[in-house]
């Protein structure tokens, strides 16, 4: 195993055990993660050289369809729960998504905070369904059938999320290097060679989103098992523009980065956010705009220049399976 | 002139704003036969090439291809139809190698999207590899092709199109931005590939000597219209193709 | 519905689409010579209207004429324009021309970010409210309603105004043909030796200006508190694309439009109201993918 693969692997498992040393680290750990796989998703969509300012929608309605499901039956069931979000993500994405993909750059950013804003305005005018601005309560639910205390449910709940999190993260590296994948990159570099082979960018765009939503859908659903409300907060605009964020922060060419990304935000956020609360926003854009002028490749792009820079033997093979 | 109709162009008009740039082409196009468009810039060689792959709709008039109505057709189904396409300008993934580019191609033409198969492991890469070395290309296989100089673009680009295995194959100046001492070079591999292939070709060239070696029929293009087709024989030598057309080039 | 009502409606309508339509006709005019569609166009539209709130509260306690409001509009249009506008063009955009698109869009998202916060460090969280200019301009009684003169006279005014007066400006002037030679082709411009770096600087101060001051004259009418910039640069954007990106004449059909669906939906179906917008964009781009004005060329291949 090389230092390259070694010190993800190490990092991972200091991720696992850290709860065990540091109880008060679970809660946010699990929230990082949840945050990190709907970056995930406007990372794939970056790949293909789109950016969408409104992915919180999907994060958001696989959130409410947890939300809802627990409430119609009285508490929920975690697994349930969640699959009943990733579904309900999948099928307005798929409705949002033959739309958007019919756009490019500006539009699909554009278009993507329009849909975001819709739903965003229904959960606030629509209260007595919704809660409005108040949200819903999502009690604590079952396990496998399994009534749980809380700290043993938070427990679960954040091995659950981080062996997500991990399958998440190999599915959408390795849809990256396949065909279909590469495929989709194209879309950034060139779309119309991409037709005169004989395929529908518009589709390969579409499974691309798609895999977004599922991705969202999954952190929405334990998003809000874990914070145990929902509100339309989940939705809003700032939301969005914080994946965009850390997907750019933690590395938009790299699976790895989300989870990294959303990691060291959310530490940053919870320990500095107290000094910085009101200019939060203006940090936000400061970094963002270091990132894209001085650091284009993000935190794993440094990384892997730092790596580039220890290895001792010469290369053999440097081709990064990660970019 | 024999063989089997591929495609068919019948009276095929375009305009943009107020110019013409196709009036009335009427022609055929045959299988086995290479055919040469010649014609002086802004004749209308490259919207005939965007209208028969499907990238402008013809304000009237019609494509066939293996005898169907092709005229509505996006490029995307003439691809899957058999009908590919070679560009002036070298159309390539600049973010990916020379084989990369190759294999997107190949698992295009099957169909294969495999969603979680790494590309380099698919059936068709051997099928590529060697195609690069049909175009002499081997040795720049995981070069970036965003690195390539554009004799080497060029190849590719061709390349990415044979790897559709198409039944008819249009290439827009397919010596253009090649180093004129190389061009004969450059068409030979193609047209060898293409021989091996069993692709009829299409394509665009200014070049009257690669025309003269490499053409089975040539059809002269000016103002959007065809105004000669023939052998290349005949055509190169009549007088009026000398003088409005070749004359030019010279 | 009532006459009555449908009045109303058309009165709320005109007025809001004329605020519209020029924070949405600066927005499309630096797109179609910059190429960068500047989400932090909606920052320089609540800074228009922060200052003027803020300035026209401070002077009129101190007892000056509420008629200097209108003045201290145009001054304040001018000032975001060329104090805030002006330096995020030369020191920031200018440096990103030729990046990605995504790039371009995240820089401009970012300087909208940075531009919350600005306003929220200078004028707080708390809403101001200064409508002496709506007050001083007094109402009218058409159809047995009576409206106010600032919102159903001087805002369509000033909306066509600035229409006509852009569109002198841009057949006209020297500077303004070199806009739309920019706006046309950006290749040969430059290549004709036209200073493209000038004509972006100058389109840009321009486009933040005319956001500003729409701002500024929406600061009579409405609260102004956080969040507003947020607000204006979506339905800007919802405008600027239902009539194509780049047209400055469908800017203010659509605005029209928007402005008027918006306002039926107060009076028939108010939980719809803020939707309107985005429907009607999304209905509209359903159907004409480049917008009601919007041409598309085929690429050159």
């Amino acid at each position: 195993m090389s230092l390259r693969t070694f010190l993800p692997a190490v990092l991972v498992a200091l991720v696992a055990v850290l709860p065990m040393m540091a109880p008060t680290t679970q809660v946010l750990l699990t929230l990082a993660l949840a945050k990190g796989l709907p970056v995930l998703g406007v990372i794939v969509l970056l790949h293909a050289g789109q950016v969408s300012f409104g992915h919180a929608l999907f994060f958001g309605v696989s959130a409410y369809a947890a939300a809802f499901l627990a409430r119609v039956y009285g508490g929920g069931e975690l697994i349930s729960m969640v699959a009943v979000g990733v579904l309900a993500a999948v099928a307005v994405g798929l409705v949002v998504g033959i739309f958007v993909v019919r756009y490019r750059h500006i539009f699909f950013g554009m278009l993507n905070l329009a849909f975001s804003m819709i739903f965003f305005s229904v959960l606030e005018k629509f209260y007595y369904l919704t809660g409005g601005s108040d949200g819903l309560p999502v009690p604590r639910p079952t396990v496998a059938g399994f009534d749980m205390e809380r700290a043993g449910f938070e427990t679960v709940l954040f091995y659950l999320t981080l062996a997500l999190c991990l399958v998440a993260a190999w599915a959408t590296h390795r849809f990256l290097c396949s065909p279909i994948g590469n495929m989709m990159r194209t879309i950034k570099t060139n779309e119309l060679r991409l037709e005169y082979l004989g395929v529908s960018a518009r589709g390969v765009l579409l499974v691309g989103y798609l895999i977004s939503a599922v991705l969202c859908g999954i952190g929405g659903a334990l998003m809000a098992v874990a914070q145990g409300v929902v509100t339309p907060e989940y939705v809003w605009w700032v939301r969005s523009g914080e994946f965009v964020f850390i997907a750019i922060l933690g590395g938009s060419g790299s699976v790895s980065g989300a989870f990294v990304g959303a990691l060291i935000y959310e530490a940053v956020r919870t320990y500095a956010s107290a000094f910085a609360n009101d200019i939060w926003k203006m940090v936000l854009g400061v970094v963002l705009l270091g990132v894209i002028l001085y650091a284009p490749a993000g935190v794993a792009g440094l990384y892997a220049q730092v790596m580039d820079r220890c290895r001792t033997r010469p290369a053999n093979k440097t081709v990064d399976e990660d970019q | 002139m024999t063989g089997r109709v591929l495609m068919e162009a019948k009276g095929v008009d375009i305009r943009f704003g107020g110019v013409v740039a196709a009036h009335e082409i009427n022609i055929q196009i045959h299988e086995g036969h290479n055919l040469a468009i010649i014609g002086p810039n802004g004749a209308g060689k490259t919207t005939f090439l965007n209208i028969c792959t499907g990238y402008l709709k013809p304000h009237s008039g019609q494509i066939f291809f293996d005898g169907a109505d092709v005229t509505k057709l996006q490029p995307r189904h003439l691809v899957r139809k058999g009908v590919a396409r070679a560009f002036q300008i070298p159309q390539l993934f600049t973010e990916h190698t020379v084989l990369e580019n190759l294999l997107i191609a190949a698992a295009a033409q099957s169909r294969r999207w495999a969603p979680f198969v790494p590309m380099q492991r698919i059936p068709e890469r051997d099928m590529m590899v060697e195609l690069l070395g049909m175009v002499k290309c081997s040795h720049i296989a995981d070069r970036p092709v965003s690195e390539l100089p554009e004799g080497q673009r060029k190849l590719i680009d061709i390349a990415i199109a044979l790897a559709l295995k198409p039944k008819l194959l249009f290439m827009d100046e397919p010596t253009s931005g090649v180093a004129s001492s190389e061009k004969f070079e450059v068409l030979d591999i193609i047209a060898n590939a293409l021989t091996e292939a069993k692709v009829t070709a299409v394509f665009v060239e200014h070049d009257i000597g690669i025309v003269e070696r490499f053409a089975d029929e040539v059809a002269v293009w000016n103002r959007g219209e065809v105004t000669f087709h023939g052998t290349p024989g005949d055509i190169l030598s009549h007088p009026d193709v000398i003088r409005d057309v070749i004359g030019e080039e010279v | 519905m009532t006459l009555q009502l449908l009045a109303l409606a058309i009165f709320d309508g005109v007025a809001y689409a004329a605020l519209v339509f020029l924070v949405a006709v600066g927005l499309t005019l630096t797109f179609g010579v910059l190429k960068v569609l500047n989400i932090a166009h909606g920052s320089f539209y609540a800074m228009g209207a922060y200052i003027t709130a803020s300035i026209g509260g401070a002077i009129f306690a101190a007892g000056f004429s509420p008629w200097l409001a209108f003045p201290l509009m145009l001054i304040a249009g001018a000032l975001v324009g060329i104090v805030v506008g002006g330096p995020v063009e030369k020191l920031l955009l200018s440096r990103i021309y030729e990046l990605e698109d995504v790039l371009q869009i995240l820089v401009t998202f970012a300087v909208f970010l940075i531009l919350e916060d600005v306003q929220r460090l200078i004028w707080g969280g708390q809403p101001f409210f200064e409508s002496s200019a709506l007050q001083v301009l007094g109402t009218v009684d058409v159809f047995d309603i009576t409206y106010t003169v600032y919102q159903l006279i001087l805002l369509p005014m000033v909306a066509i105004s600035v229409l006509v007066s852009l569109r002198l400006f841009l057949r006209r002037t020297l500077m303004g043909k070199l806009i739309l030679a920019v706006t046309e082709d950006r290749e040969a411009a430059t290549s004709v030796g036209i200073n493209a770096e000038r004509v972006y600087f100058v389109t840009f101060v321009i486009g933040a200006s005319l956001a500003a001051f729409g701002g500024a004259l929406a600061s009579a009418t409405t609260s102004v508190l956080p969040g507003m910039g947020a607000d204006m640069i979506v339905l800007s954007f919802a405008v600027v694309a239902t009539a194509g990106l780049g047209r400055v004449e469908g800017a203010a059909v659509a605005a029209l439009l928007i402005g008027l669906g918006r306002s039926f939906a107060v009076y028939l179906w108010p939980e719809i109201e803020v939707l309107v917008p985005y429907l009607i964009m999304l209905f509209v781009l359903l159907i004409r993918p480049e917008g009601l004005f919007g041409t598309t060329h085929p690429r050159k291949i």
